[in-house]
Parts: C-alpha cells; sequence; structure tokens
C-alpha cells in the first residue's frame, strides 16, 4: 500500500492566484483587439493586466459555499416573516411607502448592475478583474431576486408595488435612477466600473443600505433588513472593488488620471443628486427614526469620503466637483425631495403625508438652521389646508433638469430661497439644468444627453397614452389617461396617506388603529 | 489621521468576532445601532484570526465574515491569519 | 470634450419643437414662492395672447396660493433666462419673441410667500 503525503494546504494568496491567472491566454486565430473591442476606446491605458489584485482573495469555490449560507439565512427570514404575518409588525403602515420606493427605483437597479457586470465582465482583458466582474453580475442578480421574493409578500397586502418593472420603465420620477444606470452602462467598460463600483459603491451607497437598513430594523421590518444587510454584505466585496479598479486604472499610466478624475466628477454627482430620494426616505418615511440625512451624510459622506479622497490625493486625484455644494445641501435636499413628492403624489404610486408634531420637533432638532425656517411654514399650512378638505395637489407638470431628471427643486447653493436655474445652448436648442454639476456634465457630452428622455415632455409628445387614445377627444383628461398608461391605479396607489386602502386595512388587522405614528 | 470602520449584522455569529477585534484594537471603539454593531478605529483595524478562534472555541476561516458583513472601510490587506484595514496616506 | 464613442456619435434631439403638436414648451417659475416644488413646464400655442397666459393659464397653476389673489400684474416683475424682460400683454407668445423652452419666471414685489417664508 503507498503512502502518499498530502500537500500542503495553499494558502489564501497562492490559491487565488491559482483560481486567477493563467485561465487566459493571447489568441492567436483573431486579434485581441478583436475579441476585446471595448477596452481601449476611452484613451484609458493598462500595462499589466496581472498587477489587479482582488484584497479579498475571494475565489469561486469560497464564494459559492458563502453566498449560499446567506441565501439560506435570508429565506429563513423570509418564510418566518410569511408564516408569522410579519407585515403587521411595522411600525405603521406609513413606513410601507418606503418599501414601495425600494421596490420601485432601488431594485431595477441591482438588475441592470447585474447587466452591466456581465457586459463588462466579458469586456476586459485581464482575467482577474473579469472574475470578479462576473461574481459582481452574480451578486446583482441575487439581490434583484432577494429583493423581489421578500418584497412580494407586502405587495399580497398592499399597494404600490404590483407594477414595478413597468413603473421604472415610464413613471416620472423613476426616470432617475433609470437614467443614472441607463447612462452609465451605454458609457465605456472603464468608465462604467468607476461610475457604479467606485462613485456609487464605494462613495455613496453606505448612505443607502447602513442607516436605512437599521431604520428599517427600527421600524419592525425584520425582512427588509435582512435582505438588505445580505445585499450589503455583497456590497462590501463591490466597494472593495471599486476602490481596487481605481488604484489600478491610477497606478497603471499617468495619463489615466485625468480621464478617472472626469468620471469621478461626473458620476460622483449623478449618484449624490440620485441619493436625494434616500435622504427623503430616512428622514421622512420611518416613522422611527435613526439618523438624520444631514448625520449620514456627515459620517458616510464628509468624513469617510473625506479619508479616501485623502487617500487618493497621493496619485494626483482631488475631491470631486460639486462635493462642497454636496456639503452646503445637507440641510436641505430631504425636506425639498418631500415636498416634491406632497405636491405630485396624486401621479406617484406611494403615499404622501403632512409629518406629526412629534416629527416635525425631531427634523427641527436635526435641522436647526433651516427647518424651521424654511420648511415648517410650509407644512403647516398644507395641514390645515388638507384639514379643512383642501389637500394640495400640484396639477401642473413640473420642469425637470436635463442631465439628472429630477424636476428642478434644487435652490441656489448660497440662498436656499431661490430656484438654481442653469443653462446651455446646443445647436439651435435649449437645455436647463438643477445645477452646476448637472451643466457642467452635458456641456462635455451634449450629444449624448440631448436624448435624454423627461417625462413630462414624453406626456405633450403624446407618447404616454395608451394606443387608441385620443387627447383631442372631448373631455378628456390628459392625467388620468397618463396613470392609466402607466398602470398606476387611481385611488389606491396614489394621493394622500389619509384616507387610503392601505391605512384603513393596516389599522384593522393590526389593531394598532389609523395612527399609530402619529400625533397631530 | 483617517477612521477606518468594519459593520456586522448584529447576532450571535458575530459577537466572538467583534470582540475578537475589540481585544486586540484597544483604541477601537463599538458603535451599536439597530441591528447592527459598527467599530471604528483610528487609521487602523485589525481582525486577527487566532483570536476569533479563542472567542469561538472553533477553527475560524476568516472569509466566514463575508456572511454577516456589511461594510468596510480602509485598505484591505488580507491572508490566512489576518484581515486588516487601513488608511496610511 | 465630445462623447468618446467607438462610431461616429450623433442623434436627434428628443425635444425638438416638431414634437409638441404645434405646441411650444414654455417653463414657468414663481420667485420666492416654493410651496410649488419646481417651476412648471406648459405646451402652449406659439400664438396664445401673453394676455391669455396671466388670465387663464396662470390661474390654474398658482391659483391654490393665497398670494395669487392678491398679484398687481401691474407690478410685476419677469424674468427670461434669469434677465429682467417685458412682456406686451395684448402680443402674442412669439410675438414677445419666446422662443421653445424658454425660461420665464415671475417676481411679485411685497408677495413673498407664506408668513414671507419664500413659501
Amino acid at each position: 500500500m503507498d503512502m502518499k503525503a498530502t500537500a500542503k494546504k495553499l494558502g489564501l494568496k497562492e490559491r487565488y492566484a491559482c483560481m486567477t491567472r493563467g485561465l487566459d491566454w493571447e489568441t492567436s486565430y483573431q486579434p485581441m483587439d478583436k475579441v476585446y473591442p471595448f477596452d481601449k476606446f476611452e484613451g484609458i491605458r493598462i500595462h499589466d493586466w496581472d498587477k489587479w489584485e482582488d484584497p479579498f482573495r475571494l475565489t469561486m469555490d469560497a464564494y459559492w459555499k458563502y453566498q449560499g449560507e446567506k441565501e439560506k439565512k435570508l429565506y429563513a427570514v423570509i418564510d418566518a416573516f410569511a408564516q408569522n404575518n410579519g407585515h403587521l409588525n411595522v411600525t405603521d403602515a406609513r413606513y410601507l411607502n418606503a418599501v414601495k420606493l425600494f421596490i420601485q427605483a432601488v431594485s431595477p437597479l441591482e438588475y441592470m448592475a447585474h447587466r452591466g457586470f456581465a457586459h463588462v465582465g466579458r469586456q476586459f482583458r485581464g482575467a482577474g478583474a473579469r472574475v470578479a466582474c462576473q461574481m459582481q453580475a452574480v451578486d446583482e442578480l441575487r439581490h434583484a431576486q432577494t429583493q423581489i421574493h421578500t418584497i412580494s409578500n407586502y405587495n399580497k397586502y398592499y399597494n404600490g408595488m404590483h407594477s414595478w418593472r413597468d413603473w421604472y420603465e415610464n413613471v416620472w420620477y423613476l426616470s432617475v435612477p433609470k437614467s443614472f444606470f441607463d447612462d452609465a452602462i451605454t458609457a465605456g467598460p472603464f468608465e462604467y466600473i468607476v461610475a457604479v463600483s467606485f462613485a456609487f459603491e464605494y462613495v455613496l451607497t453606505n448612505l443607502l443600505f447602513v442607516p436605512f437598513m437599521s431604520g428599517a430594523a427600527y421600524n419592525g421590518d425584520m425582512s427588509t433588513v435582512t435582505f438588505g444587510f445580505s445585499a450589503q454584505s455583497d456590497e462590501s466585496r463591490h466597494m472593495t472593488l471599486g476602490l481596487e479598479a481605481i488604484k489600478f486604472l491610477l497606478e497603471q499610466d499617468a495619463a489615466n488620471v485625468p480621464i478617472v478624475q472626469g468620471w469621478l466628477d461626473k458620476w460622483f454627482w449623478r449618484g449624490y443628486r440620485l441619493l436625494t430620494l434616500v435622504g427623503m426616505m430616512m428622514d421622512y418615511m420611518l416613522p422611527k427614526r435613526v439618523m438624520s440625512w444631514k448625520e449620514a451624510w456627515e459620517i458616510y459622506a464628509e468624513q469617510n469620503g473625506g479619508a479616501l479622497f485623502k487617500d487618493l490625493a497621493r496619485y494626483g486625484i482631488r475631491l470631486p466637483m460639486g462635493w462642497e455644494q454636496a456639503c452646503k445641501e445637507k440641510d436641505h435636499i430631504s425636506h425639498q425631495a418631500w415636498g416634491t413628492f406632497y405636491n405630485y403624489t396624486g401621479a406617484a404610486a406611494f403615499h404622501t403625508w403632512i409629518p406629526g408634531q412629534d416629527e416635525m420637533a425631531w427634523l427641527s432638532e436635526k435641522y436647526p438652521d433651516s427647518f424651521d425656517k424654511l420648511y415648517r411654514p410650509r407644512l403647516e399650512h398644507w395641514d390645515a389646508q388638507e384639514k379643512a378638505g383642501n389637500r394640495f395637489y400640484n396639477r401642473t407638470l413640473p420642469m425637470l433638469c436635463t442631465t439628472c431628471t429630477i424636476p428642478m427643486l434644487f435652490t441656489e447653493p448660497d440662498d436656499p430661497t431661490k430656484i438654481c436655474y442653469r443653462h446651455s445652448e446646443y445647436k439651435g436648442n435649449q437645455y436647463h439644468f438643477c445645477s452646476d454639476g448637472c451643466k457642467h456634465i452635458f456641456d462635455n457630452e451634449p450629444e449624448k444627453y440631448v436624448q435624454a428622455l423627461l417625462p413630462p415632455h414624453q406626456i405633450f409628445k403624446g407618447r404616454n397614452f395608451k394606443p387608441g387614445v385620443d387627447p383631442g377627444a372631448p373631455g378628456f383628461d390628459p392625467l388620468a389617461a397618463v396613470l392609466d398608461f402607466y398602470g398606476v391605479e387611481v385611488g389606491r396607489d396614489n394621493f394622500d396617506f389619509k384616507g387610503s386602502e392601505d391605512q384603513k386595512n393596516f389599522a384593522q388587522w393590526s389593531g394598532k388603529g389609523a395612527d399609530p405614528g402619529q400625533s397631530r | 489621521m483617517s477612521t477606518v470602520f468594519i459593520a456586522f449584522q448584529a447576532n450571535e455569529d458575530t459577537r466572538p468576532i467583534v470582540n475578537a477585534i475589540l481585544r486586540d484594537n484597544p483604541g477601537a471603539v463599538l458603535e451599536e445601532a439597530p441591528a447592527l454593531v459598527k467599530i471604528n478605529a483610528e487609521g487602523r483595524l485589525t481582525v486577527r484570526r487566532e483570536t476569533v478562534e479563542e472567542e469561538l472555541g472553533r477553527p475560524f476561516n476568516l472569509q466566514e465574515m463575508h456572511v454577516n458583513l456589511i461594510t468596510i472601510t480602509g485598505n484591505i490587506e488580507e491572508d490566512d491569519d489576518q484581515f486588516t484595514l487601513t488608511w496610511a496616506h | 470634450m465630445p462623447v468618446k464613442a467607438i462610431k461616429p456619435y450623433e442623434f436627434a434631439p428628443q425635444d425638438a419643437l416638431e414634437h409638441f403638436h404645434g405646441k411650444q414648451l414654455l417653463y414657468v417659475g414663481w420667485d420666492e414662492h416654493l410651496m410649488f416644488c419646481s417651476p412648471h413646464t406648459l405646451p402652449l400655442a406659439p400664438e396664445m395672447p401673453f394676455a391669455a397666459l396671466v388670465g387663464e393659464v396662470l390661474p390654474a397653476v398658482y391659483g391654490y396660493h393665497p398670494d395669487f389673489a392678491r398679484i398687481d400684474w401691474n407690478t410685476v416683475e419677469w424674468l427670461k433666462s434669469g434677465q429682467p424682460w417685458r412682456p406686451e400683454m395684448d402680443k402674442s407668445l412669439a410675438g414677445n419673441g419666446l422662443r421653445h423652452k424658454d425660461v420665464l419666471r415671475l417676481r411679485t414685489p411685497g408677495l413673498n410667500g407664506l408668513q414671507g417664508s419664500c413659501n
């Protein structure tokens, strides 16, 4: 009987090298540039792909093992949630509107991220980068699926979650997340990875997943917090990929530095504008609040982002353009966004409301320099009007920023009483923007952004009516026709929370009463 | 000096990891929020496999952290025995 | 710095005048009245008299605000593309030189929102 000596187990670094090196080859029947047609046109120079090193060194076998464990944990919670009517354990039914916004605006982005990483994972010449992107593509698909599964348990009982896939394609406020990813995925592979892995994932997603998911737990929504943290555990790896990608690009060639800086300027601003929705969710849509948008911004952007850019300064990278303005806006954007949805909740697939007195007191405390002076008067006026049977609904379509496609709701950086208007002329047409950041992005790539699909324009072009609808017919109601085209059920998905089906049902099923979280 | 941090889901799997981190990083500060624990440290934070194994009473693979990790910041240096986060610059 | 692309890259703008069925877009904002969260998009006939914009269109847009009924239209200040501008009430929008996608802002001195809060 032969005694075989067992080979010594490979260490982490050797295992990673075995799984990511020597898997590729120089092609001979076809030129490499034809096999990889997209990784040079952006002007990025790569001299040695082997310098790409994944800090986690996660290999495919370990990946499947740990992802499988995460999935088992998550589905155990989802099953328990469904079996025990977990939906009745949330603080109050207003909270569910944050879940609606999540399935409408965030989950479709997870799917687009999956498509994006599948694409760039094919287009990079280096095997290490391809393996990392391939894992991320699988992660993102998992996120989309687990979010859909989790939220489907709420969809059985509540409005505003049934047609999220159709809404994402057409509804006015969902053009904001949609355009962010569509604009990133239609760029080259290096720009995509800087936009999504670095600017969005590394610099910004902590703001969404950490305080907001902790807030979901605080409001008794165990299933959302579970998928949120399960997704975020992958996100740690994605953020690391983003930082690795940036360092790799900057170390490969000095000529890459200005290109990368330009992308950082652009995608930081786009990502930050997109997060306006998150600020509003944190400050207004969580009945029990963990921290304000302003506090989260100070921790995760100012302190942590500051540390990151200090670390990158050695390569000649500076803070992104617009950083200073974003820091000034932290006192305002959540209030301005909530006011916007209060204006247009008649055309949205979730409800809005006026915060209760105790909630306004919290907002005053968290926003001493802005809330009482600027935002409380409008909320109190709307509240009084609503109680008198005259609830405010803005019935005229908003003007949008061409770049971020958000209504022009943002104010001048140094004067929060004035809307910020910026514009550019291009080939005899005018284009309008909410900020210097969005104008700058347009001015650099006007050929791209003249194609922006702005939902109010789509409506006036007649593109948002069902086939056979005649806008010239007597008594034609354009808003009703648009909502019908969107698939928004008028009187169920939209309008004020007060008097909504969700409010009535939750009160009856949970026994908590119609106003559990409000003292108004 | 910049702050590095690591955050985990608050559960029984992560308690020994958190204890190990607090033992090995004397300046580290524990911050608790609903459903999560976050540990902040100035400039540098290390997770040592051996310390986690002492806390846990069984062999531990550092990559098991992925299951309960929420977020991290800093540059990562990892091998079979330790996982370190730094802001060196 | 134009778009970097692998092929010639040129596409028609999405919101050119010809898409709007004979109307042109006019954006209107009312300064210091942020209760209306943003300026508005109005599709209007170029031949519409400016007086009809003031008398028939704007009341439906802004009438909800208690300040609106108090406006003295003789003292209203207009801005076009951020510059002071004076409309001629009896002329059409086109006759006033308003182009597709122009922005008009109105200022109402003395009326600056709920309790002067710019809301």
